[in-house]
């Protein structure tokens, strides 16, 4: 039962075959077994999520059940849960209950999923390996020695361990994308506007967006299909007004049943190879596991054709401008007054805020918060800002050119596998560099799946990254669940999963 | 570029984050490292490409101006950290 998909778990529970109550039971038995070695959960709730449980039985003896009814479900904790806690990682919001829930945790409420508990992240989701949160490192399901990924590493991990069937995550530089290739699962990052940012604590608000992790392409398209849709409380929620004639496409679509090309033949798909994504930065091993991959597309009737994204390499510099004046921004509501950490002793009201930032924030948000205040303090604006989101334009406009060429783009996630728990904090800059291949789509907005394509060296999972164009995720879902029934990379699991 | 002492020790007053005298030397070393890198960007003539604030062309959406919010002060102190009389209390700013 715990390796069974969303469409067997809903016949089962349809069937009478198992209670939602039981399913989740047998999920909090797991995670109560397994956290204390992977911590992939900081908060679980098994009272309420046993109490949800019951009610998503109630609700399918009423012939009420919707796709999503009584499946388990874990949320990132940076998802505002009313009643629970909402630390985002940081002890600067260790203790902070969140008085109203976030859209996406509404709307997954209503569906009747069953949430277990909240996932382990890196501190305000800044990171690449889940070692910069407050409450511990995340260890890999595959190798407990290496790190998951990150930001969403405690998602990843929880549903490669197989303690919960799906979980939510957030991608503001890779974050869903790389934890899913690093855990050997799959993770999908919605257009910008897709999900609603509402009661999901900002990092970098032009960048971040919510998506879904799950074992399958066809779990995650049900699981965005209870996350995707309009929200007044988020004026970047579309489908919108069309607004305007001249560069990018005016987001005024639904995206409709995220399902319903699910099994579309790849008969014809362009797969577009950007030569800027096979340089020699990548590793060996990872080179071998997407070079097989792109056969295994071929055989299914894509073809593959070069395009080129020239300003990719940009894409880190800019992000680290763009994300951390953002960040800068976001992160001064944290001042120890209305809610979160204040210090336990301070002199006049500055002081109260230095202390208390200073003692609630980890290093890493400090070095982000720094960064982005020098680059749009007085003098600086325009050498860094303004050139930075230039540079974001030019980037989105090579994707736009690629499209005319293509249908989807194919990559690498991550030039490399897990690396090893501590192996990259010494240098931020490094831990940054990862992250080559997963940026260009968020300051473009647009949608990137990675699915498992294989195993480096034997051992750690390898991700294949589709970018689709703008409201695509239909078509992305569709080629990797097309790759899926061909494959087994997906349904793999690491050995505590038996 | 590289950032002196006095910078770091600047741009954390700004950011209204306490900088201790042990801390800003290895934090002086870090930023300059994420600014070697953020250099990058430099090499690139952008004259006349305009400027991507965000992934959406998108105007704010306009709605009726009505009460949408209901009043829950309470719920809303009972997170802070210190509240009386329904007022946030903060050190005394004025003498």
């Amino acid at each position: 039962m715990i390796n069974a998909s969303l469409t067997e778990l809903r016949a089962a529970l349809d069937a009478r075959k198992i209670s939602s109550v039981e399913l989740a039971q047998l999920f909090l038995q797991r995670i109560e077994r397994l956290n204390p070695t992977i911590n992939a959960f900081i908060t679980v709730d098994p009272a309420l999520a046993l109490a949800n449980a019951r009610e998503a039985d109630a609700r399918i003896a009423r012939g009420e059940a919707g796709p999503l009814t009584g499946i388990p479900l874990a949320h990132k904790d940076l998802f505002c849960t009313e009643g629970m806690l909402t630390t985002c990682g940081s002890k600067m919001l260790a203790n902070f209950v969140s008085p109203y829930d976030a859209h996406v945790v509404s709307q997954l409420k209503a569906a009747g999923a069953v949430l277990l508990g909240k996932t382990n992240m890196d501190e305000f989701a800044m990171g690449s390996s889940n070692e910069n949160s407050h409450f511990g490192p995340v260890a890999n399901p595959w190798d407990l020695t290496r790190v998951p990924g990150g930001s969403s590493g405690g998602s990843a991990a929880a549903v490669a361990a197989r303690m919960v069937p799906i979980a939510t995550g957030t991608d503001t530089g890779g974050s869903i994308r790389q934890p899913a290739a690093m855990c050997g699962i799959t993770g999908i990052k919605p257009t910008y506007g897709a999900v609603s940012r509402y009661g999901m604590v900002a990092y970098a608000s032009s960048l971040d967006q919510g998506g879904a992790f799950g074992r399958s392409a066809e779990d995650c398209a049900l699981l965005l299909n209870g996350m995707v849709g309009l929200d007044e409380k988020d004026s970047t929620s579309f489908p919108g007004p069309s607004a305007d004639e001249s560069g990018l496409p005016v987001p005024s679509k639904d995206l409709g049943d995220l399902c319903r090309d699910l099994n579309k033949p790849l008969t014809g798909l362009r797969i577009g190879l950007p030569a800027e994504f096979f340089g020699p930065g990548m590793a060996d091993d990872v080179r071998a596991s997407i070079e097989a991959a792109l056969e295994i597309y071929r055989s299914l009737g894509a073809q593959t054709v070069e395009v080129s994204l020239p300003n990719a390499q940009l894409a880190i510099p800019a992000y680290y401008v763009i994300a951390p004046a953002e960040a800068s921004s976001n992160l001064s509501r944290f001042d120890g007054v209305r809610y979160g950490h204040r210090a336990a002793a301070y002199g006049d009201l500055d002081d109260m805020y230095r202390k208390s930032r200073a003692e609630g924030f980890g290093a890493e948000v400090k070095r982000r918060i720094l960064v982005g205040t020098y680059v749009l303090s007085h003098g600086y604006y325009d050498a860094y800002y303004l050139q930075a989101q230039k540079l974001r334009r030019l980037i989105a406009e090579d994707f736009q050119r690629a499209f005319t060429a293509c249908d989807v783009i194919a990559g690498p996630v991550s030039p490399t596998t897990a690396w090893g728990i501590g192996e990259k904090t010494a240098d931020p800059v490094q831990m940054y560099l990862s992250d080559i291949y997963t940026i260009a789509v968020n300051l473009a907005g647009l949608p990137g799946l990675s699915h498992p394509c294989g195993f480096g060296n034997g051992t750690l999972p390898v991700g294949l990254q589709l970018i689709g164009d703008y409201f695509s995720e239909a078509r992305l879902l569709n080629t990797a669940h097309r790759f899926q029934q061909v494959t087994d990379w997906h349904v793999r699991h690491p050995s505590m999963a038996a | 570029m590289s950032l002196t002492l006095e910078q770091v020790r600047r741009i954390a007053d700004l950011a209204r984050l306490e900088m201790p005298d042990a801390e800003a030397e290895a934090t002086r070393v870090k930023l300059n490292g994420i600014f070697s890198l953020i250099e990058q960007m430099q090499a690139v003539d952008t004259s006349g490409v305009e400027p991507m604030s965000h992934p959406q062309e998108l105007s704010q959406r306009l709605r009726e101006d009505r009460v949408s919010e209901s009043d829950r002060r309470d719920d809303y102190q009972r997170i802070a950290p210190q509240t009386e009389s329904g007022l946030y209390l903060v050190p005394k700013v004025i003498e």
